[in-house]
Formats: structure tokens, sequence, C-alpha cells
């Protein structure tokens, strides 16, 4: 614990930015029209926007359990990014750009 | 500190496909090309001995094992059961489009034998952490597979979409839980169930905000209006190889992801997520059955039905009784079984160069094939909801559920759209019996003797259980009360 009359980072001052970083990676993710790069960008900051959130409550908490899960999220996102890297190299031999307005031969 | 050794038992099925598969991708990389059927052949029997492990274990009590990680219960043995069969079935009619497409690769079965066991974990998951797990296990798997088919631009396009999205679900589920957690103080499903049973009304306000995130992840993985854009397109985009296993065996996992997640962890704020699930329900009934009626393309009109099922789904969910569980989880093997016939019948009718997705490829399949004509007919009927195949007591039991749970307005609103639903149904079944046949040269009908068994045993399967429903639903109330 350090002087008093610092201001202490509380568990607030971490949700919040956390909240802050994941809303930036949706927002990144549906406003985006340019790149498919960028949204495997926008997925892998979500991921540790939720990371800072676990770590930041177990450390309050006192409790092992949200760091372990931590690692688990980790281990997840980069086999995650593997896949999407790869569907990436797939969609730009397919297709020949990766320009996300390009991808509408179908439309949902 | 001293670490206690698990009971392994109880999760020898999860161990023997995890095994089995490690060792098939193994025994696949050293088989020459046209020694597939060696691969399949092991793949089927892991699927077969896996069921018998799961009989074999299966028993009325409750076991918990791996440190409150894991939990196999009378839900997860049926759950199980259930994705065997389907999965059992996907392979098998996977078969013969595989091969016309040249692409009769060991990683489709490999994949496939992995995102069961993603399945499997999910229905035993007694922790956040192992729900989480089994998750993506399927996730990512379900993305290679509809990516699986390297030459067709669709498929990969349809495989972007899902990647982006199935990965911003995760990503919701996520933040939700880590709220949740926060709150609880625990990743336990139990510990959390009973730590929200405690808690005072000051802590709804953040447990409610983590909910409405979980609620929306769920809405995303299972396809359920606004958040159903992608299904449609993976449907369309994906080999139908594959739309046949990411549509019908994941469904039943959902199911158990929605119990465990909603029901068993967040069960004291039923009230809260009972009217989420009500919303996505009203909505996805509306939204699946109006437009299905105006798509051209088989594949998209299964998938627009797929959202309208997920639909009734939810509303056997919400109604938050033991009864209305059970009719949930008999509506969705029922689906997942009546949907894997009807994928089965595009691909009977697909040959090389030839997709047969479209309406029009089932015109005169009357004359051309009367036995499969009907049984597309009854797979038709039960999706519909036609008596006396099983759809009709599917939905019987969900819209009885609903009304006893006091939301007697919900279900007469489902019986509006059934009806409206029924109408591109029963248009297919116009198409195969009073119109002529494609002019043009069609394939044969003819897939092997074992293809043709399969599929007049799935077909004959929801008559059977339809004049029979007694049985099955003995069967999901036995599980649900537990």
């Amino acid at each position: 614990m350090g002087i008093q009359s610092e201001p202490m980072i509380t568990l607030s001052h971490y949700l919040v930015l956390a909240a802050l970083l994941f809303s930036i990676s949706v927002a990144g993710i549906f406003l985006n029209r340019k790149n498919v790069i960028v949204l495997l960008m926008c997925i892998e900051l979500m991921l540790l926007s939720v990371n800072i959130n676990f770590v930041a409550f177990a450390f309050f908490l006192q409790d092992l359990a949200g760091q372990v899960f931590v690692f688990f999220i980790l281990t997840v996102a980069a086999a995650e990014a593997a896949i999407g890297l790869a569907i990436l190299v797939l969609l730009f031999r397919n297709r020949g750009t990766i320009n996300v307005q390009d991808l509408d031969a179908m439309k949902g | 500190m001293n670490f206690e050794i698990p009971a392994f038992l109880p999760a020898l099925p999860e161990m023997f496909v995890l095994g089995m598969a490690c060792l098939i991708l193994v025994i696949d990389v050293f088989l020459p090309d046209n020694r597939r059927d060696v691969t399949y052949g092991l793949v089927q029997a892991t699927l077969v001995v896996a069921a018998g492990l799961t009989l074999w274990l299966a028993g009325p009590e409750t076991q918990i094992t791996f440190h409150g990680t894991f939990v196999a219960d009378p839900i997860s043995d049926v759950l199980k059961l259930a994705v065997y069969l389907v999965t059992f079935l996907v392979f098998l009619y996977a078969r013969p489009y595989l091969m016309e497409r040249d692409i009769y690769k060991g990683e489709f079965y490999v994949l496939g034998l992995f995102g069961v066991l993603g399945m499997m974990v999910m229905i035993s998951a007694h922790n956040f952490l192992t729900l989480y797990l089994g998750l993506e296990l399927l996730a990512l798997v379900s993305y290679a597979l509809v990516a699986f088919w390297r030459d067709s631009a669709r498929a990969s396009e349809a495989a972007m979409k899902y990647f982006v999205l199935g990965a911003l679900a995760s990503g919701l589920l996520l933040y939700g839980l880590s709220m949740i957690y926060g709150m609880t103080g625990s990743l336990d499903i139990a510990t959390v169930a009973a730590a929200l049973q405690a808690a005072d009304e000051g802590m709804n306000v953040p447990l409610v905000f983590g909910l409405v995130f979980v609620v929306v992840a769920l809405a995303f993985k299972l396809g359920a209006v606004p958040f159903h854009m992608w299904v449609p397109d993976v449907y369309d985009g994906a080999p139908t190889a594959v739309t046949l296993f990411i549509a019908t065996a994941p469904k039943i996992a959902g199911f158990a992801l929605v119990m465990r997640l909603l029901v068993e962890g967040l069960g004291p704020l039923h009230g809260d997520w009972g009217d989420m699930l009500m919303v996505l329900a009203v909505l996805s009934l509306a939204v699946g059955n109006v437009i299905a009626i105006a798509q051209t393309s088989l594949k998209r009109m299964f998938a627009y039905s797929t959202i309208a099922h997920v639909g009734f789904l939810f509303m056997g969910i919400l109604a938050g009784t033991e009864t209305g569980y059970a009719s949930a989880m008999f509506y969705i093997i029922v689906y997942a079984l009546t949907a894997a016939g009807g994928f089965g019948m595009i691909i009977l009718l697909s040959g090389r160069g030839f997709e047969a997705d479209q309406l029009d490829d089932f015109r005169g399949l009357g004359q051309r094939s009367p036995w499969f004509a009907f049984m597309m007919l009854l797979l038709l009927f039960s999706m519909a909801g036609v008596p006396p195949t099983v759809g009709f007591f599917a939905k019987l039991a969900v819209i009885q559920a609903a009304i006893g749970a006091g939301h007697v307005w919900l279900g007469v609103y489902a019986v509006i759209f059934s009806i409206i639903g029924a109408f591109y149904y029963l248009r297919v079944v116009k198409l195969m019996f009073f119109d002529a046949p494609p002019t043009e040269e069609q394939p044969a009908l003819n897939r092997g003797g074992a293809f043709a068994t399969a599929l007049s045993v799935n077909g004959l399967a929801v008559l059977f259980l339809g004049l029979f429903p007694g049985l099955l639903l003995t069967l999901t109330h036995y599980a649900v009360a537990g």
C-alpha cells in the first residue's frame, strides 16, 4: 500500500480501461470497411481487454482462477489468430482482395 | 499443498475420442490417397465405441470430477449420445459429396472428430473455463471446416464472415463471463449459482450487465435474430457436407451451452434472461419464417428455417420449468436429426460439379425416385410440424411448455408463424410431386447402399418417433430431471 495521499488505482479504473478497449474493438469491427486484417486486430484487442478484466478481478478478489483463465484465453487467442490468418491467405488467393467491401458474393 | 488425483472414469468417452482423434491424424498421414476409407472407418468406429462407453458409464447419479470442472449427469449422457448419432449420419452423408469434389481428405473427418470432442466438453462443462474451451474447440474446427474446400471462393468468403462474427461472439461471451466472475468471485457453475442465490439486490446491475453480453453471445452462436446475419451466408457458402455438419450436432451442443450457463449457472437471474430470450424468440420466429419464403436456394431456405427453429428452442427454455427444458431438448434433438436428413437429401441429388442446392433441382423428384421423394416429404413435414411426424410433437411440447409458464400469447404467436412457415416447406413438396422434372440430364440418384439405407432410416425415424413420441419424450424428461 502506497502513501495515503497519493491517488490509488482502484478496481474501477481497470474496469473502465477494459470497457474502453472493448468498445474500441467492437466499434472497429462494425465500422471498419477497408481491410480484413484490421478486423483480426480488433478481435485480438477484444480478447486482451477481457484479460485485463479477469486479471483485475482476480487480483482484487485474491482468487487465482481468474488468472488461470487468462492463460487459457491467451492460448486460444493464438490458435484463433492462426486460423484467422490462414483463412485470410485463402481468401486473398481465391478473390485477389482482402477489402471488406468486396466480400459481397453472398448477401445475408 | 497436496494434489488430489481426480476420478478419470466419468471422462472416459472424452479421453477416448481425444486419443483416437490424435491417432487417426497420424495414421492418415501415412495412408495413400486411395485408402482414405481407412480414416473414414476409424472415425466412424470411434463414434460407435464412444457411444458404447457413454452408455456403459451412464447412470442416474451426477458425478463431478477434475476439481469441479467436469460433470457427468443424465442430461450430458443423453445429449452426447444424440451428438454421436447425428455426427455418424453426417459423416456418412458427407462421404460421396467429398469424393465427387476430390476433397475426400482425412482432415475433414479428423477435424469433425475434434469438433465432436469440443461438443462433448461443452456438454459436460461445470466451470466457465471448460465451457469456454469446449466452445472454442468446436468453433475453431467449424471455421476451418467451412474453409476446407480450398478452391471455392464462396467458401472462403463464408469462412471469413463466420470467423469474424464467431470470434466477436466469443469475445462478448468472455466479457460477460468476466463480469459475472467479478461479481460472484467464482468460475465454478454451482458456486456461481449459490452466490447469486445469496446475493442482495444491490449486486444486480453489474450482474445483469454481464448477463446481457452472455445472452447476446449465445444468440450469436445459435443464430437468433437480430444476431443471425452470418447464418444464411455460412450455410450457403460452405460446401454442403460442411453445412450438414455445422447445422446439426452443434445445435445440440448449443442447447447444452444454454442449459449449463443460463439455467444451471445463472438460474437465479431467470427473470432477467427469460425476458431477453423472449425478445429473441419473437424476432427469430418472425424473421426466420418470413424471409425463408423469399429464398430460391434450398440451403438458404434451411438457414432461415434454422433461425425460426432456434426461436422455438428459446421458447422452451424461457418457460423456466422442467417441462420447458425437456421440451426444448426434445425439440433440438428432433431438429438435428431432421436437418441431417434434409441436407442429406441435397447431397443425394447433387453430383460432380452440380450442387443441387436450388429449389428447382427438386422439381419432379416424385417421378425420378418416389421413395426418396417420400423421405424428403417426411423430413419437410417434420420441419413444418405436420402430424404424424415427430416435428409436430416437438412444436406441441414447446408451445405447451410456454403456455404452462403463462405465456399464452407467445404460444398463439408461435402457431401463427408455424403456419406461415409451413408454406415454404409445402412449396418444396409441391415442386417434388406436381411439377415435371427438369429437361436437362440429371445425375443418377445412386449413392451406394449405406447412404440410401441411412437416409431411409433417417426419414422413417422421423415418422416412427412421431408415431411413438413417448420414447424420446420420456428420455428427455429423465435427463432434465437428473
